[in-house]
């Protein structure tokens, strides 16, 4: 068992997990850690595929390593961008849930500031 | 079985409990410190592939800049924790997430494990073109000239989301410094770390940008190394946000965009195609993208850390 088998097993698993708590973690900062657990499995994955082709010469295919860096930087600017929504939400409202009821609450405060 | 795989194994246990715990710890402190032990961790899962260049992004990243923006949030969230908890899903529903996310789960494993023998790769066409940008690290010539073209979109989205994140402060705050004053003993421990911190940081992200083009490295990991410096002076009160509205900032952040779509436009101009490095510039060129980039790379991170601005523009 080679160590690509091992780590995309390991991102694998993280998908999954990160999905799972993507659904139902109600709370919306703990969502947006899911959502970075998913893609960091992904990441995890294209890190295996492209550790499979390492030979003695090459460490790997350099092309998907560029790729994921990319993806790091980019999942990044994300992230920021919805922590500021949601604390922009809080802010506002007092609250910051997703629920149904939460939202006709928050439109008349929001409006306020 | 080899020690090798013996001790992958571990450390893939180990991240994949740390995950775990990210999703399944009450408290949103306890999983956003999970979480950077996890960011921490992965780094050294992408030392175990091979690719140390991730890892460098990765651990500056995942471990250190993400962690403060989630930790911060995370404090200011507080209030909101009951709240939310509230609407926790029931049982049936849970069920039927974790059905969805194990078939999910399953089919990438099958994915995974049914992946073609011998495995595509370019690394020998990355190996044999390395030639025509004078540089060794073949991850930084896919990244600044083989597919320059993602690299440069990438910068726009960088670019994008700051604004995204600025456009959200309120309209009297607008121009003011993103994110509160930070407040520290001027005296304290925090202030002495930044200050014995900050310069040795600044050599190490300069380093890391200038050995990129061999070794691993770049302009992305640099500059995440410095806008963690930046970040560091402000969180220990010494330094504070630069307001949105100072046009020298803003310079800054287009810069790294700016080089590299003027380089490109000459490219198309002059050369080959958009994005085409003549054959005697191409390292020079490429060091001038990859410093404007990393200044532009260091403000924007810092940026998008700090978050929207929330202080009056002192006039």
């Amino acid at each position: 068992m080679s160590g690509a088998v091992v780590f995309g097993m390991c991102g694998v698993a993280v998908v999954g997990l990160g999905l799972y708590s993507l659904i139902t973690n109600p709370h919306p900062l703990r969502k947006i850690i899911a959502f970075n657990l998913v893609g960091s499995g992904a990441f995890l994955i294209f890190g295996a595929v492209a550790r499979r082709s390492a030979t003695t010469a090459f460490s790997g295919d350099p092309a998907p390593r560029a790729l994921v860096i990319t993806g790091i930087v980019v999942a990044f600017s994300a992230t920021a961008l919805a922590v500021a929504l949601l604390l922009r939400l809080f802010d506002a409202a007092g609250s910051a849930t997703l629920g149904a009821d939460a939202q006709s609450s928050t439109a008349d405060d929001a409006s306020g500031r | 079985m080899s020690i090798q795989t013996a001790l992958e194994l571990v450390l893939a246990a180990v991240v994949l409990g740390l995950a775990a715990w990210a999703v399944a710890a009450r408290e949103t402190s306890a999983a956003v410190v999970g979480f950077i032990a996890y960011g921490l961790l992965i780094a050294l899962v992408w030392v175990a592939l091979g690719a140390v260049d991730v890892a460098l992004a990765e651990a500056a990243i995942g471990g250190g800049l993400g962690g403060v923006l989630l930790l911060s949030a995370g404090a200011r969230l507080r209030e909101n924790e009951k709240r939310a908890a509230a609407e926790r899903p029931g049982a049936g529903a849970r069920l039927a997430a974790a059905a969805l996310s194990a078939m999910v789960a399953a089919g990438l494993a099958v994915a995974v494990l049914r992946l073609p023998t011998p495995a595509p790769t370019l690394a020998p066409q990355a190996a044999a073109n390395a030639a025509a940008t004078g540089m060794g690290n073949p991850i930084t010539n896919v990244l600044m000239a083989f597919r320059a073209m993602d690299t440069l979109l990438e910068k726009f989205v960088l670019l994008l989301g700051l604004v995204g994140v600025w456009s959200l402060a309120a309209d009297r705050l607008w121009g003011g410094n993103p994110g509160p004053r930070h407040q520290a003993d001027p005296l304290g421990l925090l202030a002495f770390l930044a200050r014995l911190l900050a310069p040795i940081g600044v050599v190490v992200g300069i380093y890391v940008v200038w050995t990129g083009a061999d070794h691993p490295g770049g302009a992305f990991q640099g500059g995440t190394v410095l806008a963690a410096m930046w970040l560091l002076t402000m969180m220990a009160g010494l330094t504070d946000t630069p307001p949105v509205s100072s046009l020298r900032l803003r310079l800054v952040l287009v810069a790294g965009p700016g080089v590299f779509l003027v380089v490109g436009l000459a490219g198309l101009l002059f050369g080959a195609a958009f994005l085409s490095y003549p054959a005697a510039y191409a390292k020079p060129l490429i060091v001038a993208i990859e410093v404007a980039m990393t200044l532009t790379v260091a403000a924007t991170l810092t940026l998008l850390s700090a978050g929207a601005p929330e202080q009056r523009l002192e006039r």
